[in-house]
């Protein structure tokens, strides 16, 4: 404490400390904290100061690698759930040559109403002996969807209920086939009914059984579901639905277009990057691996067993697709709407491809009835494994607190970065510090500008495309949706040029100026970061791997071309446009640069469909969040 | 103790036995047998089945517990003598694709659920408490004889309990456990109330070894399925039903106990020999140290079965070894002699000619007469006795 009380040491002493990062002195009572400590606080200090840039580069290679290094060390993936591990099934069903021939005969009426059969579903249903009920909708979309062609949609989803026999309808479980138009998905509905069928000769339900075909896919879907759920979300008029069953504790979409098949692909990953209890998928695996069928994720084999180049490359590419669709942040099928309503949901996707060995689709229908059956045995809802988690392939997972040290070397970058600055400004305050930053004129205040501006750029970067479009098309020779796309990009790229703009109306505050802003920009990254860290890490890491370098390099003065060029490559938009063209390598299917730019504007017009139909959060965040961060960064680059 | 003999004067018989009686090995059998008829010290049995488990995926310890009552009921104890305690309802389950039965062994072989299940103690009824009562019978007085164990100190018990356990514990339904301490407790207060002659207590649970260790009261015997640091493992996997049936030390016990009738001479040895290793995995353990008897002579339906003191002999016996020397063998005995005073586990007495209940106060004969007297007495003075004259 003696030390504690002491009066500030003298020069002698001060110089003596500056410049050398010494252990502090042992004699320290061991109840004093090595922050509260002035003396070892300041050789902290120093050491911070000293060796901040190797650290900075240090930490954030780190996280790089660790990332890259979670394929290679993931475990494997178990059932944790009692009700379903201990449990066992014999599936009995050869659901195929029926499944078929309601295909067909859905496919004739489909073709001959033009649309959704409503009428033939539902005798079917009813003969089938289930409890049958329609609910209409409808929805005018923003602003016409180029990619499904519709804008005003209309439509009716049909769906029976198998009532548990022995038990109160106060739990249930859904198979779903989103609907689509021509002859898409037909055969899915075909086999939905015939398991529907089976089904209802056996007894041992213990939930409700919902056979859902819904029509306009997503659309149809959000609709049921919230009608079922009775709320509404999103702004879509429904006719509500009459007859309802328990709550749902699983459901399964079912997309298939072909009579036979030759693997069956699962996708995980749903709105904003939620993903169904890790049991859900491993129940399927373990399916897969009972009824010898194939089974792939993200489009990809498994990879081969043991510490191989090969294995890894692939359970990389795995995991990166995964990525960038958790990153992305829309519905990776039917089954990503459910997640938002707590109900675990997958979504299993037939494909026929060149492959010679086939399955006939009673394979895949006694994989359902399994499925279902053992999610019949569950008493509570699936709880007992992760619900956050990377998969490099369908074997092996990689759980939170594993890839979260990733994320977390890489925003220790930021913290470091600002940690500097603070003490840089705080030492200008005490009048030591090599280069002694010039005071500021109008304290705080010159840094309203660039704040607001940038705040205010976002903010019409969210609102004004879809706001503005009827304008926008009254001026230009344009459509709606190509209207929304460009004034995107028209404003994004515009709000580059706004820092120029505020300097000429309020000249900066120097060195201390800048610093200042870059403090607060570092510190407005590393709270979205963090935030996003624990809402949807792909997202999160993806930004942090690209936004975290240039604001940590970013300064003014010196050569502004090489940090501008990094700046405008690590930008927002350009790493969409940047994750496009990943996709497309990592799905082995590269892409020209023409052919990425019209996937970009799709997934631009995508990604704002997808924000007023289902309410994904990306668009939002990427407006209001990264690209403000984004600008003040380059405010700060371009600071006078 | 009440004991039925009928001698030999079967006439149509008696030429056929009194050549095999006359040979002496086959007398002493029969001398040993009616040794053994006196062996046992009980008059009367009981029996305590506790499955802990719920849910579907527990089916096995159901239908564990289903098998023991469905021998034991076989053997001889009446449903008034046992009380059975079931955490769960298989048979009525909605999960269950053959409503009504619970099965045993595979392909629908054997359904213990049988014709009539009296369940005693059922779902959420089935807690430490409520066992724990049941078996020190400090029970409220309203409960129903059916779910007491009223038993005395010439009753030899069955206790059987299954569920899921670890070291020292089992667990009761997902909520609570009962310790091997506890266990060995509630046994001493049976001891010191006089509840059981003597005690068989079987388990089937992982590392079920660790519940019988603790025990220190006399005339115990146990067994449990596995050793501390041992799984108890399921047996009978079943595609149809979706569930493992049986745990498979009671699934090879039940397969002993089918052999079993009420006059077999199987003693407890055979039960210790049941399920070896290479059959269980795990390796069953017994305890028979506070156990008075030589398991040699202790038979399975000493426990299993019930008392039926009935012998047809050909010839009088000779007991030449006095009854004198048989009872030096039961110290018990002349304790019994002694006016003992039992503790009153039912008082229907108390219960049938309780007086009726008090009902609120009212005030005594005395005081409403009193105050009759005071009324007309201020009658009489507000209108004078000039009045009466008009009344008489």
């Amino acid at each position: 404490m003696s030390l504690c009380s002491a009066p500030r040491p003298g020069r002698a002493l001060r110089q003596r400390l500056s410049g050398l990062a010494r252990p502090c002195p042992a004699a320290h009572p061991p109840a004093m904290g090595l922050l509260s400590d002035p003396q070892c606080r300041r050789a902290l200090a120093r050491l911070l100061l000293r060796l901040n840039t190797p650290l900075c580069v240090l930490s954030y290679l780190a996280g790089l690698t660790w990332f890259l290094l979670l394929p290679a060390l993931a475990p494997r993936t178990y059932l944790s759930e009692n009700a379903m591990g201990s449990t066992m099934v014999g599936e009995g069903s050869d659901l195929g040559p029926r499944a078929l021939a309601l295909a067909r005969d859905f496919g004739a009426h489909k073709r001959k109403v033009g649309g959704m059969p409503v009428e033939w579903l539902e005798q079917t249903m009813f003969q089938l002996g289930l409890e049958v009920h329609r609910q209409p909708f409808s929805r005018t979309l923003p602003f016409p969807d180029e990619a499904h062609e519709r804008y005003l949609v209309r439509g009716t989803n049909v769906f029976g209920v198998l009532r548990a026999p022995r038990a109160a309808s106060t739990e249930a479980l859904l198979l779903l086939v989103p609907g689509s138009e021509g002859s898409k998905n037909n055969q899915a509905v075909g086999l939905l009914l015939a398991l529907a069928g089976y089904c209802r000769g056996q007894v041992y339900w213990a939930k409700d059984l919902i056979f859902l075909v819904t029509e306009h896919d997503l659309l149809g879907t959000q609709a049921w579901l919230e009608a079922y759920h009775d709320v509404n979300l999103t702004g879509i008029h429904s006719g509500g639905v009459p007859g309802r069953a328990g709550a749902i504790q699983a459901a399964l979409a079912l997309e298939l277009s072909s009579d036979v098949l030759t693997s069956v692909d699962v996708a995980v990953e749903g709105l904003n990057g939620q993903v169904p209890n890790l049991d859900l998928l491993t129940l399927f695996h373990s399916f897969c691996l009972k009824s010898g069928l194939l089974c792939t994720f993200q489009g990809k084999l498994p990879p081969p067993e043991g510490p191989s180049g090969p294995g890894y490359a692939q359970s990389l590419r795995t995991m990166g697709l995964m990525v960038l669709g958790q990153a992305g942040g829309g519905p990776g099928g039917a089954h990503g709407l459910f997640l938002r309503f707590r109900i675990e949901a997958l979504t299993l996707r037939g494909i026929n491809s060149f492959r010679q060995h086939k399955f006939h689709l009673g394979a895949l229908g006694r994989t359902l009835e399994g499925m279902f059956r053992k999610l019949n045995n569950l008493l509570e809802r699936l709880h007992q494994s992760y619900f956050l988690y990377l998969l490099p392939s369908l074997s092996r997972f990689v759980s939170i607190g594993s890839y979260m040290p990733a994320l977390g070397l890489l925003l220790l970058v930021l913290a470091l970065r600002a940690l500097d600055l603070w003490m840089r400004l705080s030492r200008s305050d005490e009048g030591e510090g090599d280069p002694p930053p010039e005071e500021a004129r109008g304290g705080l205040l010159w840094l309203l500008p660039p704040i607001l501006v940038s705040g205010g750029a976002g903010a019409a970067l969210y609102l004004l495309p879809v706001r503005g479009q009827a304008v926008a098309t009254q001026h230009f020779p344009v459509g709606e949706a190509e209207a929304v796309v460009l004034a995107l990009i028209g404003i994004y790229v515009a709000g580059m040029a706004l820092p120029h703009s505020t300097h000429r109306a309020l000249s900066g505050g120097g060195q201390r100026g800048w610093m200042t802003l870059k403090l607060l920009a570092l510190l407005a990254l590393a709270l979205l970061l963090t935030c996003l860290a624990l809402l949807n890490f792909s997202l999160g890491f993806l930004l942090g791997a690209t936004l975290v370098p240039p604001a940590a390099a970013v300064r003014p003065g010196g050569s502004r071309l090489p940090l501008a060029v990094l700046l405008v490559l690590t930008t927002p938009g350009l790493s969409l446009f940047l994750a496009v063209l990943l996709e497309r390598e990592l799905l082995e299917a590269p892409a020209g640069l023409g052919e990425a730019w019209q996937r970009f504007l799709g997934a631009l017009g995508q990604g704002l469909l997808q924000e007023h139909l289902h309410g994904a959060h990306l668009s939002p965040l990427l407006c209001l969040g990264a690209y403000p961060c984004w600008l003040l960064l380059w405010n700060v680059l371009f600071w006078k | 103790m009440s004991i039925e003999r009928c001698c030999g004067n079967n006439k149509t018989m008696s030429g056929h036995f009194f050549l095999i009686a006359e040979k002496s090995k086959l007398y002493f059998t029969f001398q040993d047998q009616a040794e053994q008829f006196f062996r046992s010290g009980h008059t009367n049995n009981w029996a305590v089945l506790v499955c802990t488990s719920r849910f579907w995926f527990n089916y096995r310890h159901v239908a564990n517990t289903l098998s023991v009552y469905r021998s034991v009921k076989r053997l001889g104890i009446p449903d008034s003598h046992i009380v059975l305690m079931l955490a769960d309802d298989m048979a009525c389950n909605p999960r269950n694709p053959k409503p009504a039965t619970v099965f045993s062994h595979k392909n629908m072989e054997l359904n213990v659920y049988g014709d009539d299940v009296e369940v005693d103690y059922r779902s959420y009824e089935v807690t430490v408490e409520n066992f724990l009562r049941v078996l020190t019978g400090r029970i409220p007085p309203s409960t129903p004889r059916s779910k007491r164990l009223l038993s005395d100190d010439r009753s030899n018990i069955l206790i059987y309990m299954t569920g899921h356990g670890g070291n020292g514990f089992l667990k009761f339904q997902d909520s609570e456990e009962i310790t091997n301490v506890e266990l060995a407790d509630a046994f001493e207060q049976m001891w010191q109330k006089r509840r059981y002659n003597e005690l068989l207590f079987i388990i089937d649970t992982c590392q079920g070894a660790s519940m019988y260790e603790r025990f220190y009261s006399p005339n115990i015997m146990a067994l449990a399925s596995s050793q501390v640091g041992e799984d108890s493992l399921s047996h009978q996997p079943d595609l149809e039903i979706g569930v493992h049936l049986m745990d498979r030390y009671t699934f090879y016990v039940l397969e002993f106990l089918e052999e079993i009738h009420p006059a077999s001479q199987t003693n407890m040895n055979d039960l210790f020999q049941v399920c070896p290793k290479s059959l269980c995995v795990s390796t069953p353990g017994h305890r028979t140290d506070l156990f008075q008897r030589d398991p040699q002579n202790v038979l399975i339906t000493d426990f299993f079965g019930s008392v039926r003191k009935v012998e047809i002999t050909t010839g009088a016996l000779a007991l030449d070894r006095d009854v004198a020397a048989l009872e030096s063998k039961f110290p018990e005995e002349e304790l019994a002699t002694e006016p003992l005073k039992y503790a009153e586990q039912l008082p229907v007495a108390q219960i049938i000619h309780q007086k009726p209940k008090q009902k609120d106060w009212h005030p005594p004969g005395g005081f409403i007469l009193g105050l009759w007297a005071l009324i007309i007495m201020v009658f009489f003075k507000t209108y004078g006795i000039k009045h009466m004259k008009h009344v008489f």
